[in-house]
């Protein structure tokens, strides 16, 4: 599959998903908003985090040991999407140091965004160029 | 973009950080699902851009930010060598953690940006999680430092120990605590910034215990690490594509983790408390103390040349030495110069061999070995048996037959692969000093065994040689 095929079908999923938030949202405002808003909200971030360990559990065990130093790529790079409290911290400008802090933050991790991702693309790129050889 | 909008967009992101994943199950699907990783990192990052509030000025420095990091980035990772994987995932360890200490301050001094309050008076809770946060971020960054001096050989790989190490770490360690509690209760910024660097502390005496060799563990750990701090993060800032891909990363690195500690037979806490085993490598060079034993047999690269030119089955076994010596490429040329008279030649990983988890797959991929050539420890073991050859270039340890049968042995009960069963076996070595572990092997002194000593490249290159002359 070419990238821009993939690109596509990845927008039209996207749009397809956001028409579908849209509706849940309209539900949510007339019907579940009252009960939601009374949930206690660390115990839904704290929900979702134990949620998602179990999600990590189950797809990094089917990661093949031959690709763990790409995983090991992929997740250095994906963790640094903590880049958005460093843009938010710059962006709202409530304070000069929290502007600071926030410009040091995301200058570090687009370093490891895009050295992450590029060195597993290189990585990955051996893995495949050799099915002749 | 109003925020219902930027939480959906960041649940598309978070789903493609899954299928990144989800991808690397397969080496034919891994490639998309880098692509899936690099989409769902670009939707994150624009969906804040697009945030109501987000001022010009601030936008300006943001692009800055990224394209000062993103620049640097790309520079490193497209120049690094494959064999210097280990030190560039540290560093880049190293770079999360620091990160995340930075958004925490940010977050410290402009609550308002973030909705946990207002300076000098936010939430108890929110308190918490940014101290977590704060503290992992601090210990990732010290500690991967540390491991990235290790590895680069910056500083000895030998394991630094003291008397009253262990407590001091605990008593810091409640340190910690104390100083999270004192902060909570107080918001007081001198506390912030002391629990930064206590922390910072801890993440550097953490590490300097642990050897070179057990860095696989330390680096897979502190990869663990980074996606808590994420998380801890992520939890203070009530954002849920922080909590979600911490929660991801987190639980892969210490599922690495388990892997190479299971690798080596220890317990997480006997590879963190630490002084295991000598200086890297092997380093200490030379003929070691074998006395009374019977003399090794050594061999000449045309004579395994010759014994390889008539086996049909030849399995390869690569260790740290491998690619410490740049051997993988020469030796790629030797298992097709084998191929070729008709031999069946395979590749043995087992699961500590290297710095980091999968780096002999990255090292041998690299010299475009077929993967499918290239097994794990249990899938290759029972072969052994009907190989002509077992050819080990770089490993000691993970052949020494001590591990099951020697209980006194510091690596008794660790898998190891069985090169013993086969007819001949061939160790490329450059002298007798014993391995990382300290132990001797006894696979040295057997009638079937040759050793090769010299450089691992140099050797294989003179095997080469002699496989191309007639």
């Amino acid at each position: 599959m070419n990238p821009t095929d993939l690109a596509n079908q990845a927008s039209a999923t996207a749009q397809r998903a956001l028409e579908l938030a849209q509706q849940a949202r309209a539900m949510a405002e007339t019907h579940v908003a009252p009960v939601a808003a009374a949930a206690d909200p660390f115990l839904f971030l704290l929900t979702i985090f134990l949620l998602a360990c179990f999600v990590g559990y189950y797809v990094v065990w089917n990661v093949t040991p031959a690709l763990h130093s790409p995983l090991m790529g992929v997740t250095n790079a994906i963790s640094s999407v903590i880049v958005v409290g460093a843009i938010l911290a710059t962006g709202l400008g409530e304070s000069l140091a929290a502007q600071v802090f926030g410009f040091l933050a995301a200058a570090l991790a687009a370093v490891n965004i895009f050295g992450g991702f590029i060195v597993t693309r290189r990585m990955l790129a051996m893995f495949q160029s050799k099915k002749k050889g | 973009m109003a925020a219902t909008l930027s939480t959906f967009a960041y649940l598309v992101a978070a789903v493609l950080f899954i299928l990144a994943l989800r991808g690397l199950s397969h080496p034919t699907t891994s490639r998309q699902g880098n692509l899936f990783g690099m989409v769902g990192m670009g939707i994150a990052i624009v969906a804040t851009l697009l945030r109501p509030g987000m001022g010009g000025g601030g936008i300006g420095l943001i692009i800055l930010a990224l394209a000062i990091g993103g620049g640097a980035g790309a520079y490193i990772a497209s120049r690094i060598q494959m064999t210097a994987l280990p030190q560039l995932v540290a560093a880049f360890h190293s770079l999360v953690g620091l990160s995340a200490v930075f958004v925490a301050a940010a977050a410290f001094y402009a609550p308002e940006s973030f909705g946990i309050g207002h300076a000098g008076e936010i939430h108890g809770g929110s308190l918490v999680e940014m101290s977590l946060g704060l503290a992992i971020g601090a210990i990732t960054f010290s500690g991967s430092v540390i491991a990235f001096a290790k590895l680069q050989a910056l500083m000895s790989g030998a394991p630094i120990t003291f008397k009253g190490q262990h407590w001091l770490n605990l008593g810091l360690g409640i340190l910690l605590v104390v100083l999270i509690i004192g902060f909570v209760a107080s918001g007081s910024a001198a506390l912030f910034w002391l629990i930064a660097i206590l922390a910072f502390a801890l993440g550097f005496l953490l590490i300097i215990p642990i050897g070179g060799a057990d860095m696989p563990v330390v680096v897979s750990m502190l990869n663990s690490y980074s996606g808590w701090a994420a998380a801890g993060i992520g939890f203070t800032l009530s954002n849920l594509l922080l909590i979600v891909t911490g929660a991801l990363v987190g639980a892969s690195g210490a599922i690495l983790s388990y892997i190479m500690c299971k690798g080596m037979n220890r317990s997480i806490i006997n590879v963190l408390l630490g002084g295991f085993g000598t200086d890297a490598g092997g380093a200490a060079a030379g003929g070691g103390a074998t006395g009374d034993r019977a003399p090794v047999k050594a061999g000449s690269p045309e004579d395994a040349a010759y014994i390889m030119r008539n086996a049909q089955k030849i399995i390869v076994v690569p260790g740290y030495g491998m690619a410490v010596a740049q051997a993988q490429q020469v030796l790629r040329e030797m298992g097709d110069l084998l191929k070729k008279e008709g031999a069946q030649v395979e590749y043995a990983i087992h699961p500590v061999a290297g710095r980091m988890p999968g780096h002999m797959n990255v090292l041998l991929a690299e010299a475009n070995v077929p993967y499918e050539d290239v097994k794990e420890l249990e899938e290759i073991n029972p072969e052994f048996a009907d190989a002509d050859v077992a050819f080990v270039i770089g490993a000691n340890d993970v052949t020494n037959p001590a591990a099951k049968t020697d209980k006194s042995s510091p690596i008794y009960g660790m898998p190891i692969l069985d090169v013993e069963r086969a007819k001949t076996v061939f160790f490329i070595k450059r002298g007798m000093a014993s391995g990382y572990a300290g132990v001797d092997n006894e696979l040295f002194f057997r009638p079937n065994t040759m050793m090769l000593f010299g450089d691992a490249k140099k050797v294989t290159q003179e095997i080469v040689q002699a496989l191309q002359r007639d």
